[in-house]
């Protein structure tokens, strides 16, 4: 007992320290889920808004990764304890906008506190995944990126390959050439359902469910089981006899097949430069997504991932006002430009975007500006904006599932993705239950 | 009821056991009440909306053909983390209770994994078992071995078996060894003046003895394979390829922590909950008649 | 003195280096991928020898140097991971003594209730009845402080089992003589029993310690004061970058550095292990 008296007295000091320093300020906590290098950076921004005016003082705190952190979050809330902020994967953001008694919405917050918003600075796409069906944006999207194709270019001019593949025709080319120069497969991918499925069917202006991808009810019903899908599906598993594509794993674990250069292509997140640099002793380049020109002859644009900062609700007035201030804050165009080119994420403001370009970011750093071109390449429809599906966790494991029947070669693709279909529905038909009352 | 004579009859047995009951009540009966009371509810995460369905979660999951696939990897899973956790560690442990040199360090380095901190153990067995990277699949693609996981469920099963067993294997260790120890060596002793040989020695000496240790460690063994892998499960498979080592832990933990089904997650809990404590009454019953506790 | 077959000897050395290889070989690991830099480890093949770094790496680690701008306060987290390891430890094998005792050593009227009660707590480790049990400690206000860290995770059976096991061990005969000589049951307790399940104690409080030590998703609930954060927090702080870039340099460092209480707590158990081993032969 007295060993943990001493610690206790030990912590009190620390712990009594900034409260001290603090005194008088509102205070706001902000929970998120962004650890070591892009932790220090969240803690960067709170300190410098705190430092940039002396009311309000934002505290952030470190809740373990994105499902630790919303889960954390409802916890917190069922016990009446929850933060004023907290960062939400973007997966997440049906469970959160049916909690209407939980969630305060961001424009809401915003003319609350009137604190001047206009949206039409945002980019589209990113906010798009965010908005209710009239428009109303519901939270403020904090760390953004979308799927490219990263390819080695020294395995490419080994093989003698010009340019990157546009059309998933070219891509399957490139991946026969890659393989005959001798690298041991020829594409991969991450997050095989974000990209595969639900980038693929955006990018192609592809519906993958009813009532516009979900947004409009929850009511919804997957659709992604379609003919030009399945044969994708279905092309991707047969090139994999030639290795030319080789399965990687779920969520990131193919990253090391791309940087080993065992694979020459691989299609991920835009916002992974930070581990490229590091890993890869190669020069490596990134494009567009390629397109199925049996599906579509242009490409739509593409969507995103990551995740939002969701407001609240239980605090008094005086706080939100603050948080209305942060969220202002944290959309100037320093701020984003800063953000964007040290994390790799894009920016969420176009302005941002042209701070970064008269920076000269973009000239050192070629194709750093490809995730916000592919974003930006036509205003998103109802097909491209992004989805809103409940259970969208355990959907994903569902696809996760039957796409590694079909790459074991246990399931046909057609099989898989119709089963898929049917498991997915089940768990959208128990979320609108779970949300009807 | 194993001991022939007691203390008699006070108040001091009830304050002895007080300090535990209370706690067990208030930081696990009652949570493990709430528990069992959502599985009879669908209700959203938030608390929100609440619909008393009564046994409809539970009928969902029997309608459910993947269901029960789970409960036979689960029990193949746990048979066999348990047998080889338990039969190696009893091994290492008879090993090192025989020596003399060197014990002080062979005892150290078999219980140091035990301390390896979770959060990286699914780091070291990607840099041991991964396609790419791992260590040993590059030795294993020596012997013509191509070792994938990530595809190969037969792979996956094997390489959660190995990871949750030897995360076990310390623990056993450490309480056989604990055991062998606290055996006076004079019993040994005069076995070994009238000639038994080591391994005469072991099973007709030494184990009988170790018995009532035996059949703790088979116990918490067994609830530790149910119940506490489905982080290394998360961790080095997130129980793929396909469904391949998706066991029921990992399942209620998956629909409840990481996908945020409550009600479902409860049901879960409350069926592997009530095997579970059938398994352990079993045990109790039958198995416990062979412990020798004089 | 038992006598010396050399060869059974030999064997043995041979199984436990084997047993040592394989089940030590994580450890390795965890020691080689500090000793590199932070990229190597990332590449094909994996190193199986250490390099040079770990100094570089354990200043890197230990004080935030300008290249990095990590600062973790590992000193405090590992403070906060002590504090909780010791009491979880202390306090189950406390509580489980004391429960163990009762129920082996008297007859009482809902003995067996008892007995099961504490039992089940076996069955459901807290993840999976973790929104629930934080309501609970929420709504005792015992977020963010010690006690709502470590109490409820010494709510466990595994202990009182064990301590049901050694106890039935221990011959009648030695409570028959101490009734006669009139020791009362506490007497009985603290003379006899304790000192009779000291190897118990021992590997019991190894295990339990590090137990509390590795915890990482209670803690993380329970706390949103950045001075309460323990050790393994850290560590996951590290390895969790979402997109980024994992400084594995840094992460297998302090994994290593993270080890060193534990097996502190080994070694030192291990002189009561010796000790046990003496007073047994008397």
């Amino acid at each position: 007992m007295n060993s943990q008296l001493k610690a206790y007295l030990i912590l009190c000091f620390f712990v009594l320290m900034p409260i001290n320093a603090a005194y008088a300020k509102t205070k706001i906590s902000w929970w998120h889920a962004m650890g070591a290098e892009n932790g220090e950076r969240v803690n960067k921004i709170a300190r410098d808004f705190n430092n940039s005016q002396d009311q309000y003082e934002v505290e952030p705190s470190y809740k373990g990764n994105y499902t630790d952190t919303m889960t954390a979050s409802i916890a917190a809330f069922r016990a009446k304890k929850q933060p004023h902020i907290v960062q939400v994967f973007e997966v997440g953001t049906a469970t959160m906008m049916a909690a209407k008694g939980a969630v305060y919405p961001l424009e809401e917050v915003m003319a609350a506190a009137n604190e001047p918003f206009d949206k039409s600075v945002y980019l589209p796409a990113v906010i798009s995944y965010y908005q209710t069906p009239t428009g109303q944006l519901l939270s403020m999207p904090f760390n953004s990126s979308t799927p490219v194709l990263w390819y080695n270019k020294d395995a490419f001019k080994g093989a003698g390959i010009e340019s990157p593949p546009t059309t998933w025709k070219e891509m399957h080319q490139t991946a026969k050439a890659l393989r005959k120069s001798g690298m041991s497969c020829g594409f991969t991918f991450g997050w095989q359902s974000w990209t595969m499925i639900e980038n693929y069917s955006a990018w192609h202006n592809q519906s993958i469910g009813t009532k516009e991808n979900g947004f409009a009810g929850f009511d919804t019903e997957l659709a992604f089981n379609t003919k030009p899908l399945k044969k994708r599906i279905k092309a991707i598993a047969d090139s994999q006899k030639n290795r030319e594509f080789v399965y990687g794993g779920r969520e990131d674990s193919s990253l090391p097949m791309f940087t080993n250069a065992e694979c020459g292509m691989w299609i991920s997140s835009s916002a992974n430069t930070a581990a490229l640099d590091s890993q890869a002793d190669f020069d490596y380049g990134r494009t567009f997504l390629p397109l199925d020109t049996d599906v579509a002859d242009t490409a739509q644009n593409s969507i995103i991932g990551g995740a939002t900062l969701w407001i609240m609700k239980g605090h008094k007035d005086d706080a939100y006002k603050g948080v209305a201030k942060f969220m202002t804050y944290l959309s100037r165009a320093d701020v984003q430009a800063w953000w964007h080119q040290s994390t790799g994420y894009v920016p969420i403001t176009l302005e941002a975007e042209q701070v970064s370009r008269a920076q000269g970011y973009y000239e050192k750093h070629p194709g750093a500006d490809i995730a916000i071109k592919q974003l930006n390449l036509n205003k998103p429809t109802i097909n491209s904006k992004g989805l809103r599906f409940g259970n969208m966790v355990q959907i994903r494991t569902v696809i996760n599932e039957e796409l590694e029947l079909v790459w074991g070669g246990r399931k046909s693709a057609s099989d898989a993705l119709d089963n898929a279909v049917i498991r997915g529905n089940k768990l959208l038909r128990r979320f609108e239950r779970a949300n009807s009352r | 009821m194993l001991k022939r004579v007691h203390f008699g009859p006070s108040w001091l047995p009830y304050a002895l056991v007080l300090p535990q009951v209370a706690i067990t009540l208030v930081f696990f009966l009652w949570p493990a009440g709430q528990s069992i009371y959502q599985s009879f509810l669908i209700q959203d995460p938030f608390g929100l909306s609440t619909e008393f369905v009564f046994l409809e979660n539970y009928e969902m999951l029997l309608d459910d053909e993947l269901y029960y696939d789970t409960f036979g990897r689960t029990f193949f899973f746990s048979i066999f983390v348990a047998s080889f956790s338990l039969g190696i560690a009893l091994l290492l442990a008879a090993m090192a209770d025989n020596i003399i040199k060197g014990s002080v360090t062979y005892r150290t380095m078999l219980i140091w994994p035990y301390a390896v901190a979770p959060a990286i153990a699914g780091a070291l067995w990607v840099f041991m078992f991964d396609p790419t990277l791992g260590v040993i699949t590059h030795f294993l693609d020596r012997f013509g071995w191509d070792w994938n996981h990530k595809l190969n469920g037969g792979e996956a099963m094997a390489l959660v078996i190995m990871a949750a067993t030897w995360k076990q294997i310390s623990y056993n260790f450490l309480f056989f060894l604990a055991a062998m120890q606290s055996i006076p060596k004079s019993l040994i002793e005069a076995a070994a003046i009238d000639g038994a040989s080591p391994s005469r020695r072991f099973w007709s000496i030494i184990f009988p003895l170790i018995t009532p240790t035996t059949f703790f460690l088979l116990v918490v063994n067994l609830v530790y394979a149910f119940f506490e892998t489905f982080g290394i499960i998360h961790v080095v498979t997130g129980g793929g390829p396909a469904k391949s080592t998706e066991i029921l832990v990992y399942k209620a933990y998956n629909d409840g922590f990481i996908g945020l089904d409550l009600g479902s997650s409860a049901a879960q809990s409350t069926i592997l909950m009530a095997m579970v404590v059938i398994i352990t009454v079993i045990q109790f019953r039958f198995i416990e008649r062979r412990v020798d506790y004089q | 003195m038992i006598e010396s077959r050399p060869i059974a000897t030999m064997i043995a050395h041979a199984i436990l280096l084997l047993g040592v290889a394989i089940i030590a070989f994580p450890v390795w690991i965890t020691f080689v991928a500090a000793t590199h830099d932070a990229m190597r480890v990332t590449q094909v093949p994996f190193p199986l020898l250490p390099s040079d770094q770990l100094l570089v790496n354990l200043k890197a680690t230990l004080f935030a140097t300008q290249d990095s701008s990590l600062d973790l306060p590992i000193g405090l987290m590992m403070l906060n991971s002590l504090v909780m390891a010791l009491t979880i430890a202390l306090g189950k094998i406390s509580i489980s003594l004391l429960s163990a005792f009762a129920i082996v050593y008297f007859r009482f009227p809902f003995r067996m209730f008892f007995f099961w009660m504490i039992f089940i707590t076996l069955m459901l480790p807290v993840e999976v009845r973790i929104l629930p049990t934080y309501e609970v400690v929420a709504s005792l206000n015992m977020l963010n402080s010690y006690w709502g860290l470590t109490i409820p995770l010494i709510a466990s059976a595994t202990a009182t089992f064990l301590f049901r096991q050694t106890f039935l061990t221990i011959p009648d005969e030695l409570l028959e003589a101490a009734r006669m000589d009139g020791a009362g049951p506490m007497r009985f307790f603290f003379d006899i029993l304790l000192p009779m399940s000291r190897t118990s104690i021992a590997a019991l409080f190894v295990i339990l310690f590090i137990f509390g030590w590795n915890q990482y998703l209670w803690p993380l609930l329970i706390t949103t004061d950045e001075s309460m954060y323990t050790i393994v927090m850290g560590i996951k702080n590290l390895l969790e970058t979402a997109e980024g870039d994992p400084q594995w340099h840094i992460i297998m460092t302090t994994a290593l550095l993270a080890m060193l209480p534990p097996i502190l707590i080994v070694l030192l158990m291990q002189k009561l292990f010796v000790t046990g081993l003496i007073e047994a032969e008397k």
